[in-house]
Order: structure tokens, then sequence, then C-alpha cells
């Protein structure tokens, strides 16, 4: 089998040619194999969230290919990908739309990759559907199926938003820093929702944290970015033995120096 | 000098002037609508509206003219509308200039093209004309009750039709990029076309109503949308201060939404008409009504600033 997700050799510079240039992206390379569930950590500005939303296609590389499970995506435009992604933003706010209820979002996402004509916009059957899988997720969400989305918590958007991204099976789900908006214990209910969500359906994940304990506890690889570059890339035993010492260790020794980013909690 | 002018005034010609007043605010309310998709749903302030009004209008005014049933010459006031819009949408969409600018320069142009249709500035349509879908005739006739029946009537089949248009798959994907442009994209929605097929059907709507409106009043004027924008501005916010609580968390919400924008529009007409009766000059209407529109968009900024204030 091939693979599911590979990232051939992609660079991004922002505003170039200006006072402002900064290289993005400046080659990486990844390669996941099915059912991969992987983290990357970093620095502020290392590369992570700007290589999810290169595979997102939030905008174009300037170099180097994409490809999910085969298919060629680079130059496809971003709501056309959208067919084969899941994706969970950092923002709560992001993900879903507020003035919608809950079943009218998940109505929404269900026909992702879909054509979208003239019938209703949703179904008896589907409200029935939404009903089961907003039940499972333990918040009591059921019973308001009709609310507006723009009524619930941080949390509650971002458990929404992951059932939204896994409702039509994605090839890849990507998760951009998706709890790091939340207070720690909602945090952890929706870190335990992605983690049961990607089990269920066995779907590949990229999850992009500063939290070096969650970088650890979840996924069955890791992977560390600076500068635009992956600097690290462990998984299986080794990931599984990893401690948080070990990873400050290294960035230190990738970096050349001490860990000064207060963004990156270090568990 | 006060009572000398009180007793002046006459109730009798308020009452009178109602009928034409309420046919008129109806009509507008058709165009209200078209304003309430672009800048309620889709968040995108249309000027395009001041040109397809009188493009219409122009249209069907020039079509009757040509020996066409007024009724039919609507169907072509409602695509030159939606030819309108769908210019916006593809300068805006297609090629990346803003929302209002690209809504200016469909509009100016439109001054230009409508010259065009007409062939000068105003054209009228013939006193004997037959069939006409409204009339200022009818206002007063014996087939009173019926017209307004009729022209209710009408404008509750089109709030149903665009009732169920946005309960669609494409409905709600206009919806979803109105609100979260960056959500619609991320579950797959092109929200260029979203936005296009939004600014085309509104356009459509206000030449429809820009057509129906020169059978009412007799004649098209290249002139006669100028100021458009404010009064359908005007109907929508209206609406939203007085049925706004009614018909929020309602089954049919929307739907009620969309009947109270018609309301609103009527209710700007009697406002004008009571201005008018009052002998204020009618040369300030467009001034009064640019300032209750920047009163009331106003007043949620004012109010959130103020709690932020004492948040503080």
């Amino acid at each position: 089998m091939g693979y599911m997700l590979e990232i051939q050799n992609i660079h991004k510079t922002f505003h170039k040619g200006t006072i402002n240039e900064k290289k993005a992206l400046d080659g990486v390379n990844l390669r996941l194999d099915p059912g991969d569930f992987v983290t990357i950590i970093g620095g502020n500005g290392a590369g992570k969230s700007t290589t999810l939303n290169a595979i997102a296609g939030t905008w174009f590389v300037d170099e180097g290919k994409i490809i999910i499970d085969g298919a060629d995506i680079t130059n496809l435009p971003e709501h056309r990908r959208a067919a084969y992604l899941g994706r969970v933003f950092q923002d709560p706010m992001t993900g879903t739309a507020a003035t919608m209820s809950i079943e009218e979002n998940m109505a929404i996402a269900a026909r992702r990759g879909k054509r979208r004509g003239l019938r209703w916009g949703i179904s008896r059957k589907e409200r029935e559907e939404y009903k089961k899988k907003l039940g499972a997720l333990g918040l009591g969400l059921e019973a308001r199926i009709s609310t507006k989305v723009g009524l619930l918590s941080g949390g509650q958007r971002q458990a929404v938003t992951l059932l939204m991204a896994a409702l039509r099976r994605p090839k890849v789900l990507l998760l951009d820093e998706h709890t790091a908006a939340l207070d720690p214990k909602t945090a952890a209910k929706v870190l335990e929702i992605s983690d049961r969500i990607i089990e269920e359906n066995q779907l590949t994940a990229l999850m992009v944290t500063h939290n070096m304990r969650d970088a650890i506890a979840h996924g069955n690889r890791l992977i560390m970015m600076h500068e635009g570059r992956i600097i690290y890339d462990v998984s299986g035993e080794e990931k599984r033995n990893l401690k948080v010492a070990d990873l400050m260790r290294k960035f230190e020794e990738a970096s050349g120096g001490e860990l000064d980013n207060d963004r990156m909690i270090l568990g | 000098m006060i009572a000398e002018y009180i007793l002046s005034l006459d109730p009798l010609a308020l009452l009178r002037a109602m009928p034409g007043t309420a046919a008129q605010g109806i009509i507008w309310g058709i165009m209200a609508v078209g304003v309430y998709i672009t800048f309620r749903i889709l968040d995108f302030p249309d000027l395009t509206v001041d040109g397809s009004l009188a493009t219409g209008a122009a249209a069907a005014v020039m079509l009757i003219q040509g020996g066409m049933s007024p009724a039919l010459s609507l169907v072509f006031a409602l695509l030159a509308g939606m030819a309108a819009g769908l210019v916006t949408g593809l300068l805006h969409t297609g090629l990346g200039i803003p929302g209002i600018l690209a809504g200016i320069l469909t509009q100016v142009s439109l001054y230009s093209v409508n010259l065009g249709i007409m062939g000068k500035s105003n054209q009228g349509i013939s006193l004997t004309q037959q069939g006409l879908v409204a009339s200022s005739r009818y206002v007063s006739g014996d087939g009173r009750a019926l017209f307004f029946l009729e022209l209710i009537a009408g404008c509750l089949v089109l709030v149903a039709v665009v009732y169920c248009f946005f309960g669609t798959e494409t409905g709600a994907a206009i919806r979803a990029t109105g609100c979260n442009p960056q959500m619609a994209r991320a579950q797959g929605i092109n929200t260029d076309v979203a936005k296009v097929l939004a600014l085309t059907l509104s356009n459509g709507l206000v030449g429809l109503c820009g057509g129906i409106l020169a059978q009412y009043q007799g004649a098209a004027d290249v002139n006669m949308g100028r100021g458009a924008i404010v009064i359908g501005l005007a109907a929508v916010i209206i609406s939203e201060v007085i049925f706004g609580k009614l018909c929020a968390g309602r089954k049919m919400a929307f739907a009620c939404t969309l009947a109270a924008v018609f309301v609103g529009a009527v209710l700007y007409y009697v406002a004008y008409a009571l201005v008018l009766w009052l002998r204020m000059p009618s040369d300030y209407m467009k001034l009064f009504s640019a300032l209750v529109v920047a009163l009331f968009l106003a007043v949620p900024y004012l109010k959130d600033r103020r709690a932020a204030k004492r948040r503080s």
C-alpha cells in the first residue's frame, strides 16, 4: 500500500521581496502510512501550523508536492481539497458557523466533497444519526440539536467540529492546536474525544500542539519542527519511551541554544 | 401660529394617502428582501441595487412599450437585475475587487446601461395600458381589496420561495459562506460561487421590484434607484428592531423575518407619508432616512462599547 499523505520538499516564503520576508517552510518532507497519528511540536514560527495550512490549501506552496492517497492535490483550491480532509482549528469560532444550528452545521459537513444542489439541506434520517453521534460525546448536545452553535462553549464547539470533521471519513484529519484555547479540563476532554474519533474511524491524523506532554501521550509518531524544517521524527517503541526531558534536549541540540520559548509548555 | 398649523392638517388626507403608501411599501419590500440577502445573510454591503432597480424598471417599461404583456415583462426585469448582480459578483470574486467597490462600479456603469435601454432619462407607460401587475390606479378603484389581496399573496409566495431556497443544500452553503467563510471552505463549499449566487439572486429581486414599481408609477426613470440601498436597509432595520425578538427562536424564524421585512418597508413608507402630511420638506427625506439607518446601525455597536467599558 502507498502512503496516505506524502509531502515532498515543500517550500513557502511569505512576503517575498519585502522587509517582512519570512521563510516559513524550508523543504519539508513527510510520509504518513494509513492510520498514522502524528503529533507535531516546535517553537513559535517553526512551521507547524504552516505545514497544516499547506496541506489544507489556505494558500499554494512555492515549491514541492502534496499527495493524498495517491492523488496530487498541490494545485487544488482549498474547497476542493476539503473532500480529502477533516479540519479542526485553534480558535473554536473558526470551525463552525455560529448563526446556524448544530444540525445545520453537521449537515453541511456531511456534504463535504459532494455536489450541493436544491435538495433540502437536512433529512429526517440524518437528524437521528446526528443525535446519536452527539449523544456519544457525553456533553448533552443531542437535546440541543437545533440550538445555534454560537451559544455553545468553546469546548462544545470544538467537540462538534471534531464530529463534523469525521462525519465523512477524511483521508487525513488536521488538528491545529485545537485545544490551545481551552481551559485544561476542557482541553483534556476534547483530546479524549479526538483520540476516540481517530481510533473508531481509524483515521490518519496530524495534530499540532505546543504541549510536550500531550505530544508524547497521543499518537504513534512525533515530529519536531524548527525554522521550517522537520528536525526530529520518532515513532513506535522509541516514542513510547520518550520523556519531556528528552524532547527538551533534542530541541536545544537542534536550535543550538537554550529553550527560550514561553509558548512551549513543558508539561 | 402652531394652532393654525395643526388645524390646517387634514387627518382625512393622511387616511386617503394610506392605500398608496401601503402598496408602495409592499413593493419596496421585495427590494428589501434582496438587501436582506446580501447585507444580512451574505454579510456583503451590495451597492449594485441603486442601479439594478432602475435596470429592472427600464427593461419592464421598454418591453411593455414594445407590446409585451406587463406580467411577462417582469420576468425580464428579474433577469436584468440578476445580470447586474452577476457582474458585481464576478468583479468581486473573479477580479478580487473589494465588495463595496465592485458594487459601486456596477452601479455607476448601470447608469449608462439604463440610459441605453431607455434611450433617454425616462420612459412612460401609456395611460391606457391594460393588464398592469400593479398600478396607482388600482389603489383607489373598486378592485382595491382584490389588488391588495393579490399583492400580499404574491409577496407571501416570494417569502416561501426564498425561505425554501435557503433551506436547501445550496442555500445552506450561502448562509455558511456569509457567516464563516473559513468554515465554509473547510467543508468544501466554493465560497466564490456562493457569493456570486447570492448577489445574483438578490439583484434579481431588486430588478423585479423595479419592474413592478415602474408599472405602479407608470414610468421608469434613470434616477429612480438613487438611495434605494438606504430604503432597503431602513426596511430591514425597522423590521429587526420591531420583530427581531418576536421572530427569534421560532420554528419558522427565517420566514417570519422575511415577512417582517415587508412590514418594515411599509412602516418606512408610512413614516414617509407622515412627513409629507406634516408638510415637512420632502427634500430632506433621504437625509432623514440615512440618519435613521445610521442611528439603528450604531446602536448595537455603542451598546457593545458601553458594556466593554463597564467591564474594564
